[in-house]
């Protein structure tokens, strides 16, 4: 999720601003900015335009046609399909689409396109004949991806937000069913002979223990293996260590298989990413060619490949090609080299950064936060869409350089809010070029990890990644309060702690607070139109509300879930000691956590302790510090919890 | 008629309602030893992969067997035991009941300290602590649709795989008395549920309202009326099948059809035991029951009893037909152990969950 749908309503609402209101409100946002920044004054007024309200396209996925003669470009800020001719690059059309969308495929006969937007739950069907959408059919929670098996039977949909992949009938869009999938379900991809599908998430899969303290274990992820006919999950490849999985590619005979993907280090301190990195970025090939799954480095010494997400294959199966959305660049790897790196030499080496130079053969500058990739038939050209400058590099493969670059239409200018979300996807601004904002917050969201972040020594303050959605006007930051504003988390925190390099100049710090403000929360699929609610989340509310417990005795103001997640952010912004110091706390005093999305962002607690809402009560508040629940029975507890999913 | 008594007419036309039925008895009860099914059966104990010997539940998925032992869940596949234990994620090792989620494929398992579902090889496990699972001594679990219904010792439940949520069911939302619920069985329509105690409760899909059916006699180990109601309150399992409710008590066994039940006792029927554990309807007429005393089989008129003999443990099949007359037939395998505990179909093959092993019982043709 780019979290840019604000921007791309924005976008639409800019075009019925005048200029002087455009103009009037850019000033009055520059006020606003420099008042932000008390110790750090910025030139914020020169960055600070009516800039702020254009609507960028943001491509984010690629197609060619069967034929090749189209090149289909998913837009997620002006969400829309943009239909270039794939020779001319000329716009054939542009068709609108639904909210945010995030993924799109064609039907095998390639006679429909089908788009998942991913903000308002729907699917678009696009007849590529008449280049119009057919029909508009509501599916599960945050669609991300979509394919069709080989008769046209089904349509299978990764729905991120319910974890699952629905499956449809094709030709009326009538669910039949759900499979379980990882969490955080995002992308899927259909085999070459259609029989199996392979599904990937972006958040690690709920730990089988606790993960606090001296339980903390290694994210597990997978990739779900679907049996197209049957429409049933068969197999669960696991992705050990690994937290972030993003697109499949198989090779044309299927024989050997490549999915990107983050190996996070968050059992160390982050602290110490000058003596080996907070992230592997990595690869897991896998079919018969490989033999046994196999995760191989991209990373090579001072040439990280950070944020990896498109992969392609060549027809040839002879080179594969990653795009690195935080290095910006494209990574070029030969295939029969890498087979003889993997099978002279016996794992592991996923954290080798001597290993890459082995198989990857060239790096490929492009542009800005390079996501989708499509290769032509013949794979001489690679096109890559660069989601945050709006172009699409055209690489020729035999010379591994970029032959041109197609701008797509749209604004000129680059706005406080287009340069903050540049910062933020970017990985140049840490030591070699290893991480970037993006890494942990993944789609500007959050990661479902916990860190060792402070130089503090192993295993100390361990915390939980939060979520950025609505995280403005959420001050003090950090859980434990101790940033009184976000261009201090943001700026001096990060480039101390996180970044061991160079400090963002004030300008780039601006754009980046300002784009980390924009950041809005999605829509809450818990909460049902206007402010009806079920009967449990009304018993839920009651309760979150009481002052006096199911005993008639009054709870202090202080221990009422109501008076500390106060507002419409649930938190009234002062801290406090819940009692959930653990002993490797160096202080039990903590804010009082925002509730925004909270139904979404397992695990809780400051340390992610708890893997569910549930935890939080049933097994980290015996002595109701955190709010009087010990009173209540399953039921009602279960009451609370429903209520607060529509935070 | 002035001078013809009442209980003479009522007689009379009570014979005339039930002559068809006694034909059909008469012209079944000769063919019974014919007709009942025989088996040839195949029974696994650890000696041959099965996980645990105390065999609680089993569950037919396809070619594909699981069962429910004291010592983890078995999937036998291709002539061969794989085990998943708590190191797996299974929620405890006691696995106490089996569902299939036919749609998906997904197995829910329902243990001694949670609820479990295999999916794919993953296991994600579901307790009163990191849920909202009413309790972990999970004793019954049925996949109706998007819903998951769940039999604990702390009352029902409901979770929605769609969206999470969870819905309890027990003193304060049901006519439930007891909140031991020992067995489940959802469907489209209904959903009815075993109440250690407090009879059978139904829960009807379209209104949402919950019904109660308990023994009119109350907990005496005394039957006044025999097919006035449920036989007992004490209910452990039920199963619904064709609009027609089965239901096991520990002191004999039930069908209702929505209007009018048939209660079957050892004294009156070819039930091998009032003590039940498990009840399973093959449709409205035929059901399969497990008692402490074996495995036995209902057509609607007659009865076969499978087991090892209770004198000197060789396989014994016996047929009773609607006359009562018992018939032995040779048989050269039984069920592994008397104790039956679970009951499912594989075609026309039966798999049987015992306290010593695991039974699959091959049809024989006849």
């Amino acid at each position: 999720m780019s979290g840019r749908n604000q921007a791309g309503m924005r976008a639409k609402r800019a075009a019925e601003l005048t200029p002087l209101a455009a103009a009037s409100r850019a000033v009055a946002l520059a006020f606003f900015v420099i008042a932000l920044f008390p110790g750090r004054i910025v030139r914020a007024d020169e960055h600070v335009n009516a800039a702020e309200d254009m609507n960028y396209a943001s491509p984010l996925e690629l197609l060619l046609s069967p034929n090749g003669a189209r090149l289909y470009v998913l837009c997620q800020q002006s969400e829309e399909v943009r239909v270039l001719d794939a020779a001319s690059f000329a716009v054939i059309k542009n068709i609108a689409v639904g909210r945010v969308p995030r993924g799109f495929s064609l039907s095998p006969d390639g006679a429909r396109l089908f788009v998942t937007n991913s903000w308002d739950d729907t699917l678009s069907v696009i007849d590529t004949g008449t280049l119009a959408v057919a029909a508009t059919w509501p599916v599960g929670a945050e669609p991300s991806s979509v394919v069709e098996d080989r008769g046209g039977k089904r349509l299978f949909v990764a729905n991120r937000i319910s974890n699952d992949v629905a499956v449809l009938d094709a030709q009326t869009g009538v669910e039949e069913k759900r499979l379980l999938a990882g969490r955080g379900s995002s992308y899927l991809t259909l085999s070459p002979d259609g029989s199996r599908i392979y599904g990937t998430h972006i958040y690690p899969n709920p730990p089988r223990v606790r993960t606090g303290l001296d339980n903390r274990t290694a994210p597990e992820s997978e990739i779900t293996v679907i049996d197209t006919a049957r429409a049933v999950v068969v197999d669960r490849m696991p992705l050990h260590a690994i937290a972030g999985v993003f697109h499949v590619a198989l090779s044309a005979d299927g024989r050997l298989d490549a999915v990107a993907e983050y190996h996070p280090k968050n059992l160390v301190p982050l602290a110490h990413l000058e003596h080996g990195g907070a992230f592997e970025d990595t690869l897991t090939v896998f079919g018969a060619d490989v033999g046994k799954p196999v995760e191989v480095p991209l990373d090579e010494l001072e040439r990280y490949a950070a944020m990896p997400f498109g992969v392609a294959i060549a027809p040839d199966k002879s080179l594969i090609y990653v795009t690195c959305g935080g290095s910006e660049m494209v990574t070029v790897i030969d295939a029969a080299r890498l087979l003889h790196f993997i099978h002279a030499h016996p794992e592991p080496f996923a954290r080798d950064l001597s290993a890459s130079a082995n198989y990857v053969v060239a790096r490929i500058p492009v542009g800005r936060n390079p996501r989708g990739l499509a290769l032509t038939r013949d794979g001489r050209r690679l096109f890559v869409a660069n989601r945050l400058d709006d172009t699409i590099s055209v690489i020729d493969t035999r010379s591994d350089r970029v032959a041109s670059t197609i701008q797509l239409a749209g604004p000129k200018t680059v706005s406080v809010l287009r340069r903050g979300e540049q910062t933020f996807y970017t990985a140049r601004y840490s030591f070699q070029g290893q991480i970037g904002c993006a890494s942990c917050h993944i789609d500007s969201t959050f990661d479902g990890l916990t860190w060792d972040l402070e130089p503090d020594g192993f295993g100390r303050d361990i915390v939980d990644n939060k979520m950025l959605e609505g995280v403005k006007g959420t001050e003090p930051y950090k859980w434990n309060g101790g940033n009184p504003n976000l261009p201090t988390e943001c700026g001096p925190r990060t480039e101390k702690y996180f970044w061991r390099s160079e400090q963002f100049d004030d300008l780039t710090l601006t754009d980046l607070v300002v784009y980390v403000r924009s950041l809005q929360p999605r829509p809450n699929r818990w909460k049902l139109p206007g402010r009806e609610m079920t009967p449990a989340q009304e018993r839920g509310q009651a309760l979150f509300t009481r002052d006096v417990d199911k005993f008639g005795k009054p709870i202090p103001e202080t221990n009422r879930c109501s008076y500390c997640h106060s507002g419409p952010k649930g938190t009234n912004q002062k801290i406090f000691d819940v009692g959930t110091q653990k002993p490797t706390d160096n202080s039990g005093l903590l804010k009082s956590a925002p509730l925004t999305a909270i139904a979404l962002t397992a695990p809780y607690l400051h340390d992610g302790s708890a893997r569910t809402l549930e935890e939080i009560w049933t097994v980290y508040n015996p002595e109701d510090r955190h709010g009087r629940t010990n009173d209540l029975t399953k039921d009602e507890l279960n009451d609370l919890i429903e209520y607060l999913r529509t935070r | 008629m002035k001078n013809f008594p009442l209980h003479c007419f009522l007689t009379i036309a009570a014979l005339l309602a039930v002559a068809p039925q006694m034909l059909q008895a008469a012209s079944a009860a000769s063919a019974a030893p014919q007709v009942l099914p025989r088996y040839r059966f195949e029974n696994f104990t650890t000696a041959n992969g099965l996980p645990d010997n105390h065999v609680y539940s089993v569950l037919v998925d396809g070619d594909r067997i699981w069962a429910g032992t004291e010592n983890g869940l078995g999937l036998y596949e291709n002539g061969k035991w794989t085990t998943y234990t708590t190191k797996d994620g299974l929620a405890h090792r006691a696995v106490l009941s089996l569902a299939l989620d036919k749609r998906t494929g997904d197995v829910w398992a329902g243990t001694m300290a949670g609820l479990s579902r295999v999916s794919g090889g993953r296991i994600d496990t579901y307790t009163q602590l990191n849920s909202g699972l009413s309790n972990d001594v999970v004793y019954s679990v049925s996949v109706e649709g998007e819903n998951v219904w769940v039999a604990t010792a702390a009352g029902a439940c409901r979770l929605n795989i769609r969206t999470g949520q969870w819905t309890l069911y027990n003193e304060r939302n049901t006519p439930m008395i007891e909140i031991w619920t020992y067995g489940v069985s959802a469907t489209p329509t209904k959903v009815y549920y075993a109440v250690w105690g407090s009879g059978v409760l139904e829960y009807t899909q379209e209104t949402g309202r919950w019904d109660k059916y308990e023994d009119p006699d109350g907990e005496n180990e005394i039957v006044l009326f025999k097919d006035q109601g449920l036989i007992h309150e004490i209910v452990t399992s039920v199963s619904y099948v064709d609009n027609i409710l089965w239901a096991a008590t520990y002191f004999g066994a039930s069908r209702y059809d929505g209007r009018y039940w048939h209660n079957f006792l050892t004294k009156d029927s070819g039930l091998p035991s009032n003590f039940t554990n498990t009840i399973k309807g093959v449709d409205a007429k035929r059901a399969w029951f497990g008692t402490d005393k074996g495995l036995a089989y209902y057509d609607g008129v007659n009865w076969a009893v499978y087991r090892p003999s209770l004198k000197d443990g060789k396989p014994e099949m016996t047929v009773r037909d609607a006359e009562g007359k018992v018939t032995p037939i040779a048989v050269t395998t039984a069920p592994a152990h008397n104790y039956v505990l679970g009951i499912d179909f594989q075609g026309d093959d039966i798999w049987v969950a015992t306290a010593k092993g695991l039974s699959h019982g091959i049809r024989q043709k006849q």
